[in-house]
């Protein structure tokens, strides 16, 4: 605080600490807490607001758990989040191995540029691109008939396959990023120490470069999948007929039941239960908040 | 045990940069060789094609008569220790020392054993268990030379290992280093722009500059008989005085200077007329009284003195400005000329040598 100070002058510095406190509090912090409290009370008509009937109660959550078709929903969001975490991380390792270690540091830039450009569309429009992409008539289906790869177009669009197609395009980057970061930090002459000590390549990678890209990994993996859990708009663009995310019931809940109260509860139960799953996860693969959070 | 390492004809271009020119030397099984010169000589992408990190652009790199082209470094019998050793920070010590046992496949209770036994020939005792972390910088060192050793690999190739380390322990870890290689018998390769290191460790010395290997020998005949300026004035001190070729006797010639002439020894290179310079190590000069001008002498007088312990070095000035170094033993009863004193720096004709410039292009050796 007294660096900031030092740097900008007085004024300048409580601007940025207001402006900052505004945006946790008024933006993040109070709306929750508005949420939380809606999670414990009853939807009501208006003018039983107040009376008798207006208690705090666990009902909300309740309602969750005695539903089996918004466990499965859950369970499936779960499943598939992880999925999406997965080919993530399997697409993104070998790449940010090559743009950390192999490619010349000129070269990254004109490859990280090339990466970033989509990131500059809203997330709404890049799910629409897919969604036309993986159309029956659509171009990949145009493409692969073309050059004879299949004989007749396949419904891409169907169970959870453009859903997870999708996602995996919406967060890759968030996965790429901090392994990139942390393989780069990788001294170069402990790959080749270990080359020069007779390990294979796939051997140098398990016992040299993973552990030391663990914390990134760890970081990247976490992040796709929380934003994978959370995300809305790319699981209604390209959903098909029985792919429902756990997302969607909140909206349902909210905005088509208009009963905000089991929305808040599934939107906190959501939150709670993926924590729980991610520490889960941590903690059988011994990662520790702290790696993360470098 | 030991295998020879033998460098044929080996050039290695960077773009239109070439970093090695035409180095042809063959190291024997058994010896610790130095490759001693400035940094960006090209000594260190020797290391790097011995190591198979790079393959030469032309030429080959010979280990035990067998043509290492296409081998990849963890299939080579060498084993390289690092500048900054690169030791594995999330293993223990001895995991680090059998690393290249655990990807041949040994057992593990074979590389614990192993590992305690090669921590018993770097003298680090009760260290196995450790974090790298928690090792100084000399124990990091034996770490990295038991890691080494683990693989007993035929040549063992070190890249200036010990300029992380102060003074004292690095004069240490020479001597140890040394031991070891004597005790292993593994041909040692050892890089480095310290000179000081590389005539005590070696039992040859290679120098380089601009790629090109200037002159092979042992430390002593590289001291007393450079083949050229650059050997000469990049292994210790000298006086330099710039002169021509007068006349040829033998192995001797009469060298004129603008500073008289000299009567001096030829080197390899320098022929009748050729302009050359003379080098005098400050070492085989001697300051003497003016009464009695002698052969091989110049008039100078005393400006500075430096007191440096066992030996004294007396800085001179000649009558055209041209500072020299004359360096006696530190001797109470015998006291270097006080400064002002007119005298006469002298020194033998079998102690100076008149050499050309360092061999830029492709001379053979």
């Amino acid at each position: 605080m007294q660096e900031l100070i030092r740097r900008y002058g007085i004024s300048l510095s409580v601007i940025m600490a207001a402006m900052t406190a505004f945006w946790l509090l008024a933006l993040v912090v109070i709306p929750n807490l508005v949420l939380f409290k809606f999670s414990f009370r009853l939807y009501l008509p208006v003018d039983q607001l107040g009376g008798p009937n207006d208690v705090y109660t666990l009902k909300n959550y309740v309602t969750f758990f005695n539903s089996p078709i918004h466990i499965n929903v859950f369970f499936l969001t779960i499943v598939y989040s992880s999925l999406v975490t997965l080919i993530c991380l399997i697409i993104t390792y070998p790449l940010a191995y090559i743009l950390a270690k192999v490619l010349k540091p000129t070269d990254t830039a004109t490859f990280f540029l090339v990466l970033l450009i989509p990131l500059w569309v809203s997330e709404i429009l890049r799910s629409f691109a897919w969604f036309i992409i993986l159309s029956m008539q659509g171009p990949l289906n145009a493409i692969l008939t073309g050059i004879g790869l299949i004989d007749k177009p396949i419904r891409w669009i169907s169970g959870f396959q453009s859903v997870v197609i999708g996602l995996v395009y919406a967060y890759i980057l968030f996965m790429l990023f901090p392994i990139y970061n942390a393989i780069q930090a990788l001294d170069t002459n402990q790959i080749e120490a270990s080359q020069d000590l007779g390990a294979s390549t796939w051997r140098t990678h398990w016992r040299v470069v993973i552990p030391h890209a663990k914390p990134g990994i760890a970081s990247g993996c976490v992040m796709v999948f929380m934003l994978c859990a959370g995300s809305v708009v790319v699981p209604t663009t390209l959903a098909s007929t029985n792919s429902r995310w756990f997302t969607e019931i909140i909206q349902q809940w909210m905005f088509e039941g208009l009963d905000w109260n089991v929305g808040s509860a599934y939107a906190f139960l959501l939150l709670a239960l993926c924590i729980l799953f991610v520490s889960l996860v941590m903690r059988v693969l011994n990662v520790r908040l702290v790696d993360i959070a470098k | 045990m030991s295998e020879d390492v033998h460098l044929s004809q080996i050039c290695m271009d960077f773009g239109s940069f070439r970093a090695v020119n035409n180095v042809e030397v063959t190291i024997k099984p058994g010896e610790f060789f130095s490759f001693l010169g400035p940094s960006g000589c090209g000594k260190t992408t020797i290391l790097r094609l011995i190591s198979g990190f790079m393959e030469p652009t032309q030429g080959a790199v010979k280990i035990g008569g067998k043509d290492m082209k296409g081998i990849r470094p963890n299939a080579r019998p060498t084993a390289l220790i690092f500048q900054n050793l690169a030791l594995f920070p999330l293993m223990p010590v001895w995991e680090n020392i059998t690393f290249g046992l655990e990807v041949r496949g040994v057992s593990k209770e074979k590389r614990r054993a192993k590992a305690e036994e090669l921590l018993q020939l770097v003298d680090l005792h009760d260290s196995a268990d450790k974090r790298i972390s928690q090792l100084s910088g000399g124990q990091k060192q034996r770490v990295a030379i038991a890691r080494a050793l683990a693989v007993e690999p035929k040549v063992m190739l070190l890249d200036e290992p010990l300029s992380a380390l102060d003074l004292k322990l690095r004069q240490h870890m020479r001597a140890e280093l040394r031991a070891i290689q004597k005790r292993t018998g593994v041909t040692f390769i050892y890089i480095t722009h310290d000179q000081g290191e590389a005539l005590a460790m070696s039992d040859r010395v290679g120098v380089m500059s601009q790629g090109v290997l200037q002159q092979v020998a042992t430390p002593q005949e590289i001291y007393n008989n450079p083949v050229n300026g650059f050997v000469a004035s990049f292994v210790g001190e000298n006086n330099v005085i710039q002169g021509k070729v007068a006349s040829v006797n033998g192995g001797m010639a009469q060298f004129e200077t603008a500073k008289g002439a000299f009567h001096a020894k030829l080197g390899a290179s320098v022929g009748l007329g050729d302009q050359a310079k003379l080098f005098v190590r400050p070492e085989f000069c001697s300051l003497q009284p003016t009464n009695e001008t002698k052969a091989n002498s110049i008039a100078v007088e005393v400006t500075e003195i430096a007191f440096e312990g066992n030996f004294v070095n007396v800085f001179v000035r000649d009558n055209s400005g041209d500072t020299h170094m004359v360096q006696v033993q530190n001797d109470p009863s015998l006291p270097p000329p006080a400064p002002h004193t007119a005298c006469q720096m002298v020194f033998n004709p079998e102690s100076c040598m008149i050499l050309s410039e360092a061999a830029t292009s492709r001379h053979g050796h």
